[in-house]
């Protein structure tokens, strides 16, 4: 095959998700801890709800959200700090001498965790409707696989624009992923409708692809109850996220670009432990 | 003479665990992190509450939930400290051999390190219940506090949440990056079965059942009912524990901590013997 832009590109996607999927075979022991275990934090909601007496799509929606949960993980400690990561075990420097583009790196890595992250996803939801037999409506199966599907470039377009942020971020980046955990399940609505947030609040944390996704899921997974805590109608929320994947894709490319030059002028691409 | 040494192994681990959480930033910002994160984190249940009552939370349940969930934040930060130490000095910083092969008690080391954890945790515990108390309505009277239950309860959990976190810290020996499921799992674990953010009867009798032999379940009862015994004694329901007394509640939560303290010894251990003879000590995984 001629190596061309798009091959050595496609490559470098290839290469970088292959050390995540053989790094995660050949160390079998997260299947126990990222599938079975989560799951209680989930049940502990669940059972929240059930104490109260809620409606039953209430723990629906805590067992969406807890599989939801997983995407967002990945993408704050698996992409968005990983090039952090990578500068302090040496690796971003062979990265960035390597003539390839920076978001194949990135790309490489969500189609790597990408396989893990789905299935610690696919398990909660799965184990939770058993554990709690909640009945999720699969009415609009093209609907929900495209929602699903959007939200998750968007998302990892957002990660990719983080992981420029990170690269001349020093031992603060891992505090600001852990900052971006319980701040962004409670505006983003993880496990409660957005919509009781208030419109202006809902409004701003649909910035962040998930919150519009999870509400769009919410209401296809449960017709009955998406009027009345739906945010927007799926729709007009897939329309914002089809436009959302647009801008974090161009504006990763951008501040990836940016920061990259920024960090070469300042020296702190190579500086480790800082 | 070994005491001495444990202690200043402690000391120093305790101040190079302050540099590490507290130096990478301005004091002011370094607060602001401490307190956000479990503000959010409590008000994610406070909403999940509000949705259903339609914004009511003058209940005995609100207070129960949420002074549940206060004192969860020990229990998370704490046993994620530990683990975290052992996946950050092996695989981000590589100095876990060094640390390691130092004439020092390696496990004053970790406790170390975890006890400025609780000191941290410590203050988002204090300004998540003064927020509970002046903003939502949290039914906490000082006049009420039965104050030795409370600080018993509170230090003897303290002391065995550290030392089951020396458990999963040997654990964290022979994983590859899975500190944070590690901790995430077994706090979950505590989450659901010990009655923190709702009393253990909705579970079912197996899980029950479970509850009563884990020492968080006793923690949370013990220092609910020190911190506000009128919440407790009026729950509708019941909390599960009501057949315990007082004192025999801490002295199920003492039992409990001393079979818990043993059993994580003993894994410490074992796991420790395993990294040592696998070689996982410096081991770092790089993908």
């Amino acid at each position: 095959m001629t190596d061309t832009w798009l091959v050595r590109n496609m490559r470098a996607i290839k290469a970088r998700a292959y050390s995540r999927v053989v790094g995660a075979n050949r160390e079998p022991s997260w299947v126990l801890f990222d599938v079975s275990l989560p799951l209680l934090s989930v049940a502990a909601y669940a059972y929240i709800y059930k104490y109260m007496d809620a409606p039953e799509e209430f723990v629906g929606f805590v067992i969406l959200g807890g599989a939801m949960t997983a995407f967002w993980l990945n993408v704050l400690w698996s992409m968005a700090s990983q090039l952090y990561w990578e500068k302090e075990t040496g690796n971003l420097s062979l990265f960035l001498i390597a003539p390839i583009s920076r978001m194949s790196i990135l790309a490489g890595m969500a189609v790597g965790g990408m396989f893990a992250t789905t299935v610690r996803a696919v398990s909660t939801m799965v184990i939770g409707i058993l554990v709690f037999g909640v009945a999720f409506s699969l009415s609009d199966p093209l609907m929900l696989a495209l929602v699903f599907i959007v939200t998750l470039i968007a998302l990892y377009g957002m990660g990719m624009m983080f992981a420029s942020l990170y690269l001349i971020f020093g031992r603060e980046a891992y505090h600001v992923s852990s900052l971006m955990t319980e701040p962004i399940y409670l505006v983003s609505g993880f496990y409660f409708p957005v919509k009781q947030l208030g419109f202006w609040t809902a409004m701003g944390a649909s910035v962040i692809p998930i919150t519009l996704g999870l509400d769009a899921l919410r209401q296809l997974f449960f017709p009955s109850s998406g009027g009345l805590y739906g945010f927007a109608s799926v729709t007009n929320e897939l329309l914002i996220l089809v436009a959302l994947c647009v801008v974090f894709l161009i504006l990763s490319k951008f501040s990836l670009d940016y920061m990259e030059r920024l960090g070469k002028t300042s020296g702190r691409l190579t500086l480790r432990w800082q | 003479m070994a005491v001495m040494s444990n202690l200043r192994t402690f000391k120093n681990a305790a101040w190079l665990g302050w540099q590490m959480e507290a130096n990478w930033t301005d004091p002011f910002l370094f607060a602001v992190y401490s307190v956000v994160k479990p503000i959010a984190g409590t008000l994610i249940l406070v909403f999940m509450y509000l949705v259903i009552t339609g914004g009511e939370t003058n209940t005995l349940y609100f207070s129960f939930m949420y002074v549940g969930n206060a004192f969860y934040m020990y229990v998370a930060d704490v046993l994620f400290g530990m683990t975290w130490v052992i996946h950050d000095d092996r695989e981000h910083y590589m100095t876990l051999k060094q640390v390691y092969i130092a004439p020092i008690n390696f496990q004053y080391y970790i406790l170390g390190r975890a006890a400025i954890k609780i000191v941290i945790t410590s203050f988002g515990v204090i300004l998540t219940l003064l927020f509970g108390v002046l903003v939502l309505g949290v039914d906490i009277t000082l006049s009420s506090v039965n104050w030795t239950i409370l600080i018993l309860g509170l230090v003897s959990g303290l002391v065995c949440i550290s030392v089951m976190g020396l458990a999963l810290g040997g654990i964290t020996f022979l994983t590859a990056k899975h500190a944070m499921g590690i901790n995430e799992g077994v706090a979950g674990v505590f989450y659901v079965l010990s009655g923190v953010v709702f009393p253990i009867t909705i579970l079912p009798g197996w899980a029950q059942g479970v509850s009563k032999a884990l020492p968080v379940t006793y923690w949370m009862e013990t220092v609910r009912r020190g911190l506000m015994p009128e919440v407790m004694s009026g729950l509708p329901g019941g909390t599960g524990l009501e057949g315990f007394g007082n004192i025999e509640m801490m002295l199920a939560l003492l039992l409990s901590a001393v079979l818990f303290m043993f059993l994580s010894e003993g894994i410490f251990r074992y796991a420790d013997r395993i990294a040592r003879r696998k070689g996982k000590i410096d081991w770092t995984s790089a993908y």
